[in-house]
Order: C-alpha cells, then structure tokens, then sequence
C-alpha cells in the first residue's frame, strides 16, 4: 500500500465531463452554507419564540416550551434527521407526499429534511439560551416597564428582548458554529455537502489525506472566520453597563 | 404502527446498547484523560506547550464530529502501515474510538482547564508553601478539588458523547442506533425501530441529566 501524496489532485479531471475536483469542493461548500444559514434562519426565529414562552408567567406556554426543549435535545441528531427524511413525508397528507417524494429532486428533498430538522433541533438550544439571557436581566427591568403601564408584549418588545438578545450573543455565536458542523450529518441522507464531496472525492482520487486535509481546512477557516466577525458584532452591540452578564 | 415485532429483536438491540456504551466508556475516559494532559499543557507556563494544546483544541473544535469519525476510518489503517511497517487490520471500533477519545478530549480539556481556573490561587501558594513540587500541587491539591467541581459539567459532556456515538452509523458498526435501523429494514418496520431507537435514546438520556441537575445541587457549596 504505497501512498502518492499529489497535493495538486485538487486541480486534476474528475473524470465526469470536465469538472476538477476542486469544483466538488466548491459545490459541497455550497451545499454547506445554504444548510447551515437555512436552518440557523428557523433555529432562531423559533428558539427566539420558544425562549419567551419558557419566561412567561403562564404554566402550560412554559411547560409546551420546556417539554419541546428536552424532546429535540436528549434524542440523537441522527435519528432526528432520520425521522424527519423517512418517516415524516410518509405522514404528510397525500398530495404533499407525492410532491415531496415524486417532483422534488433528491437533493432538494434531502435539502428540506436537513434544513427543518437542524432547525428545530437547533431551535431548542437558541431557546435555553434567549431564557438564560431574559433571566439574567434585573427584576427591576420587569417591573419598570410593568409600572410604567407596559403590556407583557411590550416588556418583551422593547425592554427584555433587545437587552437579551445582546447579553447573550457569544453562547449564540458558538451554537451558530454549531449548525456548520452539524450540516455534516446530511452526508448521511445523500446531500452532497463538503463532506460528502470529501469522502467521494478520497475514493476517486485515492488521494484521502489531501482530501480531508482541504476540507478540515475549510471548516476550520470557517469557524475562525465567523467567530472573528462575531466577536465585531459582539463588541458593536454591546449593552454599556451590563458587560459583566454577557459572560466577561 | 406495530410494535410487536421489537421485543423478539431484543436481543440484536442489547448488542447495539452494549456496543454505544463500550464506546461511551472507553471514550470518555480517554477523552477525561487526554484531555486533563491538555489542559495542563494550556496552563503550563511553557509558551510552546500552550500554543500546542491551544491548537489541538481549536482545531478540533472547528470540525465536525463526523468528519473526523469518517478520517479516522479512512486513515488509520494507513498510519499504522507507516507506523508499524506491515498490515494490520483495524476495525471500524478502533477507529471509532480513537476519533471519539482525541475529539472529545478538546472539549474535555476546555472544562477541565476552566476547573482548574476555578481554584483559587491561594492553594496553589499554600501548597507551594509546604514544599510541593508543581506536580504534587497539581495531584494532590489543584486537580481532587477541581474535578469535584467539574463533575456535572462532565458527565453532560458526556450524555452528548452518548447521543454522539450514533454518528458511527456513518462506517457501519453496529452500534444501538445501527442494530436498530438494521433489524427495522429486514423485518419491514424501520419506522417502528427507529421511533423505538429515538424513545430510548431520550429516556436514557433524560434521566441521566436529571440526575446530572441532582448532582450539581448536592455539590454546590
């Protein structure tokens, strides 16, 4: 078993029409980014939601929530992706079953799965943290606002919300880095992401480590690149006076 | 739905538990272990050292589980052809493990250091004081008192481990999850074993952060 190092395979012919390797990687980036960015768009208009029901002074918003909570976060990602790419359409009514397994591509309908089920399943740890940022606030906030006439939608509105939301952007930030590294699960249900262009661009070429070496440095470029820039954000948009809850 | 069928796959499914918890076991200890190695390194006053285990554990924290999962499968019976100069075949359960215990330790390490970081520095000079070597300081003073307060934060690092270890579907070991899916799709029910796989999967892992919470408030001080 001799190994030929050719760091230059990226630029090699595939073989299929006239595509390098380096155009899967391109494309699995692609597919990486539309998932993550996707399902991170649910993940925290739903945690967001979900995060104010567990805070609400009404027992069954609050159970509802916190029962969603520990369902998506104690069952595998794995077999919620399952669940939702086999099992799922089978439950739809017929016409959109048809839809869903007849007239969209596989792509697409691997491409729906993995953005609904990272969503959700990512929308249960946006909403722990919206809580943890809501509880982290003063009382007093709450009854400002209380005595000064506000409805509870306008406390969330205009006082807990904005504050929260800023608090608590470097737990998000990390659960943002998250929803990248868990796309790659949609390897498993045939979504021709990064990873998946990796392990078929490895059994091509034979070329596995430069393969996986590109594509750990991908992510990781990624990782580093978003974290930078959310530390921007975090910096722009930080609360005066109240750093000392945001985690420093 | 019809969920007769699950109880004479019993058997199967039990192989597939003992499996996840051989991995979860083996992980996590060598993933505590590898990673308390690292979060001394981080803390060590040798700047070479630091910046070693700091980028063992930005590394490894930047990429996916399953990416390295799926590495590991491809190229650990290469390096050990290097390594050892002749073949030697390793199975998906070594790789698995391996990946599992060097990906987990870059967490590990993050709550281990923070644990260390949480003793005060007085105990250190108090230990100094008498005499301690740094290791003895670290063995006998820092880390006994640290991992007593680290204890919940790890053992959630490892109820994720545990639903973690189902990524290993990806090379095929016959882990609960796979042995579920598996005995689903020959009898014809995949959806009742995999509904099945997902209700044991929470309950374990339910109940074990439940007791995790219990724990935490009798350690509180």
């Amino acid at each position: 078993m001799n190994y030929n190092w050719d760091w230059g395979i990226f630029f090699k012919s595939t073989g299929i029409g006239s595509e390098i390797y380096l155009d899967w990687f391109v494309t699995g980036f692609g597919w990486t980014l539309a998932v993550a960015l996707a399902a991170w768009t649910v993940a925290l208009a739903l945690g967001a939601l979900l995060g104010v029901l567990r805070t609400v002074p009404n027992r069954w918003l609050s159970g509802f929530a916190s029962s969603y909570v520990e369902i998506f976060r104690n069952v595998p990602l794995l077999v919620q992706l399952f669940l939702w790419y086999f099992l799922v359409p089978d439950l739809l009514p017929e016409p959109l079953e048809l839809w869903f397994k007849q007239d969209l591509s596989p792509a697409t309908s691997a491409y729906l799965s993995v953005v609904v089920c990272l969503g959700l399943f990512t929308a249960a740890r946006v909403c722990e943290q919206v809580r943890t940022g809501i509880q982290a606030l003063p009382k007093g906030q709450t009854a400002a606002a209380r005595a000064m006439g506000f409805s509870l939608a306008q406390i969330y509105r205009y006082v807990l919300l904005p504050q929260a939301f800023r608090i608590i952007i470097p737990p998000l930030t990390s659960e943002f880095l998250n929803i990248f590294k868990n796309s790659a699960v949609a390897s498993l249900i045939g979504l021709m992401e990064l990873l998946a262009q990796t392990k078929q661009t490895a059994e091509f070429s034979a070329n596995l480590f430069e393969a996986f070496t590109l594509a750990t440095l991908i992510y990781f470029v990624l990782n580093m690149g978003l974290m930078l820039l959310m530390r921007q954000v975090e910096k722009k948009v930080a609360v005066p006076g109240l750093l000392s809850v945001g985690g420093k | 739905m019809d969920f007769s069928a699950i109880l004479p796959a019993m058997p199967g499914l039990v192989d597939g538990m003992l499996m996840t918890l051989k991995l979860l076991l083996l992980g996590v200890l060598g993933g505590v272990s590898l990673g308390t190695l690292l979060a001394l390194m981080r803390l060590s006053h040798n700047p070479l050292l630091s910046k070693l285990a700091g980028l063992y554990v930005n590394y490894f924290r930047s990429i996916p589980l399953l990416l390295v999962i799926t590495w590991f499968y491809f190229a650990v019976p290469f390096i050990l052809r290097w390594v050892t100069g002749e073949d030697t075949p390793v199975g998906a359960f070594t790789s698995c493990l391996v990946a599992f215990m060097m990906f987990e330790a870059a967490y590990f390490c993050e709550i281990v250091r923070a644990g260390i970081q949480a003793i005060p520095k007085g105990q250190m000079g108090a230990a100094q004081a008498l005499g301690m070597s740094y290791g003895q300081c670290m063995r006998l003073v820092i880390l006994p008192q640290a991992f007593r307060k680290m204890t919940p934060l790890l053992l959630q690092q490892s109820i994720i481990l545990f639903q973690d270890t189902s990524l290993v579907y990806t090379v095929g070991l016959m882990d609960f999850l796979n042995a579920a899916r598996s005995r689903g799709d020959i009898i014809g029910q995949p959806y009742e074993f995999l509904i099945f796989a997902g209700l044991v999967y929470f309950t374990v892992s339910f109940a074990a952060a439940q007791l995790v919470k219990l724990l935490q408030k009798r350690l509180a001080v």
